[in-house]
């Protein structure tokens, strides 16, 4: 077990290692991050003005659907799943991933999946314009032709994310060290458990409404073609089947994250661990009943809309438990404030406000005015930027003196945050008041009254994109080389990857540990 | 060993995945349109109705509005013959629409129904309808097209009108190497 990596590109292209695999996640979604946020960059500078400045309607159209595409599918998932391979190994104690052949597969797919899909912004009739969400008819009958590729990169995605998802329930039920009780795994591990569950459950019908769609285009069936008798209402239907699952996708693992970082600064174990998987269960449960609650508008009988409005409000129970047990983690503990804790903390704050405007938004009758409005794109970015990126990020600085055996550097870590943080809340706070003054969303142009604070969210969002570069330069900085981190790296950390050298071997746990 | 195990629970969960992926293509649409047509939900009426004999509630009137909509780029005249009748539950009642194909080509349509209020859709029966069959009409032609429906005595209390919009769907390309009106198929009629 003593050999090494092969050396030079082989080492990437063949490699069957966790670490190799997890660090080719994460480069590969930095750099979708850095394209989707380029994109969400064109969107907003042509709404720094009213009226049409920098670009033509179709290509904005373009802009919005391929960035939400891209984070969504690029920037986040990848990031998560490079997250699990790095760690999940280390955390329970085992060699290597269950499936390191398919390991390698499912990563290597994917930069295929996104040239396709990137591809069709140079196609005649340009890149899909529909929206990440894709609803038909739009997506159907009056989609560009390269409509194919996108559906082509999303049925690629699909597999790779599959078979990521297959690998890490077999390496969490398979692969656990003696005496690594399911109880006893930290929450990452548990919160990619039910995430993996999810996953395998809603990329398939992800699979089946794209399936459908191309049918629909090119072999003359009508799933969502009301002139040949079918409905496109049933287009939503299916694609919120998945859709909701998959922003708890996108979430989950963000709570494992977090669960490990709050602990370890603020000196004191982890408040209400059981409650915490439960807490997590419940709402990989209910993200299955709650749908409809993003097609409130399409008209649906009144039992319809009361059952998804509760059901959804249901789902503040277990989240309101984490958000209670970190902050009760933290109280009276002796806290310091790293760059991981400030993202961390900074998560648990902002990740609440964007949970209540989604209870705002799960209200029936109240969301018949925030539909479609930028009310739901601050909702949903305060959810996903602060809850997903942060917690990525955080997650990346907690472990970076792991991986690479140095210390990144504080200070410039500390500008990263306060840069981000501050660029996040001008982008995305004054989207709440425009929004519910009735802004639509993916329009490139806007009423004069909105002009103000759209110029506000626009010089935010510059000054977050300014943030990212901090952090990939701190990043490849501290990869290169810097203050050696001791093995512990923080103060009494909890859990399994702590033990092992800084940097982490190349192979780690090829005897498994003694659990106490 | 470990591998076998984790062979094991590798089939598992691509059969898991294989299912969901059947289940969203070939068992959820089934699903939709059978609850949809029970809950008439989005205005979706049932397919053809078999008369059964009933008493007319000649106590009851209820309003019965027509309403006739050209699909986007669709060029046909297309108007119901009266705008509203009134009807007593249990009772058949005709009516016709009135379809013309003013372009230059032969093409063909396909009516899709919808009704309001949703409630009053599983109590509205069509015992004949143009909607059941794509319709054909040569350059210039214009024609009748019947429908025949019962209004359900059963219908609830508080519907006194009831809104049945037809809207025409240009179909001429999508059927055009098909033979002549096909009926559709009753399953996933709207």
């Amino acid at each position: 077990m003593a050999h090494g990596p092969q050396p030079g590109l082989k080492r990437w292209l063949y490699t069957t290692n966790h670490k190799d695999i997890g660090s080719m996640y994460l480069w590969f979604s930095f750099a979708m991050f850095l394209l989707g946020g380029c994109m969400a960059l064109v969107i907003r500078a042509e709404l720094f003005e009213p009226g049409l400045q920098i670009v033509q309607p179709e290509f904005f159209n373009q802009m919005t659907t391929m960035h939400g595409l891209i984070m969504v599918f690029g920037a986040v998932m990848p990031a998560f799943v490079g997250l699990a391979n790095w760690m999940l190994p280390m955390m329970i104690g085992a060699p290597d991933m269950a499936l390191p052949r398919m390991n390698n597969w499912s990563f290597w797919i994917l930069p295929f999946a996104f040239a396709m899909l990137a591809s069709t912004l140079f196609m005649e009739g340009g890149a899909p314009n529909f929206g990440w969400t894709f609803y038909a008819p739009l997506s159907t009958e009056y989609a560009p032709p390269s409509v194919t590729f996108f559906i082509f990169a999303i049925h690629i995605m699909g597999a790779s994310s599959i078979m990521g998802a297959i690998n890490i329930i077999a390496t969490i039920l398979n692969m656990r060290a003696p005496g690594m009780t399911l109880m006893k795994m930290p929450l990452f591990v548990w919160t990619w458990l039910i995430t993996a569950y999810l996953l395998i459950a809603v990329m398939p019908v992800l699979a089946g409404v794209v399936t459908m769609m191309l049918m629909d285009i090119h072999f003359g069936t009508s799933f969502f073609s009301a002139a040949g008798g079918g409905d496109p209402v049933l287009f939503q239907h299916v694609f919120w089947f998945f859709g909701h699952p998959e922003v708890y996708i996108m979430i989950l693992p963000a709570f494992g994250i977090i669960s490990a970082i709050i602990p370890t600064f603020a000196r004191k174990p982890l408040f209400g661990y059981s409650s915490m998987v439960y807490a997590t269960a419940a709402i990989a449960f209910l993200s299955f009943i709650v749908w409809a609650h993003h097609m409130f508008t399409v008209g649906m009988p009144i039992a319809g809309e009361l059952f998804f409005m509760y059901a959804t409000m249901l789902i503040a129970v277990p989240t309101g438990v984490k958000i209670f047990n970190w902050v009760s983690t933290m109280f009276r503990g002796s806290m310091t404030f790293e760059t991981p804790m400030l993202f961390a903390i900074a998560f648990i704050i902002l990740f609440a406000i964007g949970g209540f405007s989604g209870l705002m938004l799960a209200i029936a009758p109240a969301d018949f005015q925030y539909h479609d409005t930028y009310f739901v794109v601050a909702h949903f970015h305060y959810v996903l930027v602060p809850g997903a990126i942060f917690s990525i990020t955080a997650g990346v600085y907690y472990w970076l003196p792991k991986w690479t055996g140095n210390m990144y550097s504080e200070v410039m870590g500390k500008v990263h945050f306060w840069l981000a943080f501050i660029g996040l809340n001008v982008t995305f706070f004054p989207m709440h008041f425009v929004g519910l003054a009735g802004m639509p969303r993916r329009i490139p142009d806007y009423a004069l009254q909105f002009a103000d604070f759209n110029q506000i969210s626009s010089i935010g969002a510059f000054l977050f994109g300014a943030a990212q570069i901090v952090f990939l330069f701190n990043v490849v900085r501290t990869v290169m080389g810097g203050k050696k981190a001791s093995d512990e790296v923080w103060d009494n950390p909890e859990g399994l990857e702590w033990t092992v050298p800084s940097p982490a071997p190349y192979h780690t746990f090829s005897t498994p540990p003694v659990i106490r | 060993m470990r591998i076998g195990e984790n062979t094991k629970i590798s089939i598992k969960l691509l059969a898991f995945a294989a299912s969901m992926l059947v289940f969203s293509i070939f068992i959820l649409p089934p699903i939709y349109d059978a609850f949809c047509e029970i809950t008439g939900l989005n205005g979706k009426t049932g397919g053809r109705y078999q008369a059964v004999p009933a008493t007319v509630d000649k106590s009851r009137i209820v309003t019965v509005q027509f309403v006739a909509t050209n699909n986007e780029n669709m060029p046909w005249e297309f108007r119901p013959s009266v705008i509203s009748m009134k009807v007593h539950p249990g009772e058949v009642k005709d009516m016709v629409f009135i379809a013309a194909n003013s372009t230059s080509r032969n093409m063909v349509a396909q009516a899709i129904p919808s009704l309001v209020p949703f409630k009053a859709a599983q109590y509205f029966h069509k015992t004949e309808c143009f909607c059941f069959n794509q319709q054909e009409l040569m350059a210039g032609e214009s024609a009748e097209l019947p429908l025949r429906f019962i209004v359900d005595p059963d219908l609830p209390d508080g519907i006194n009108t009831i809104t049945l919009s037809y809207t025409l769907f240009d179909v001429t390309e999508r059927f055009a190497n098909k033979t002549d009106k096909n009926e559709i198929d009753p399953e996933r009629e709207g």
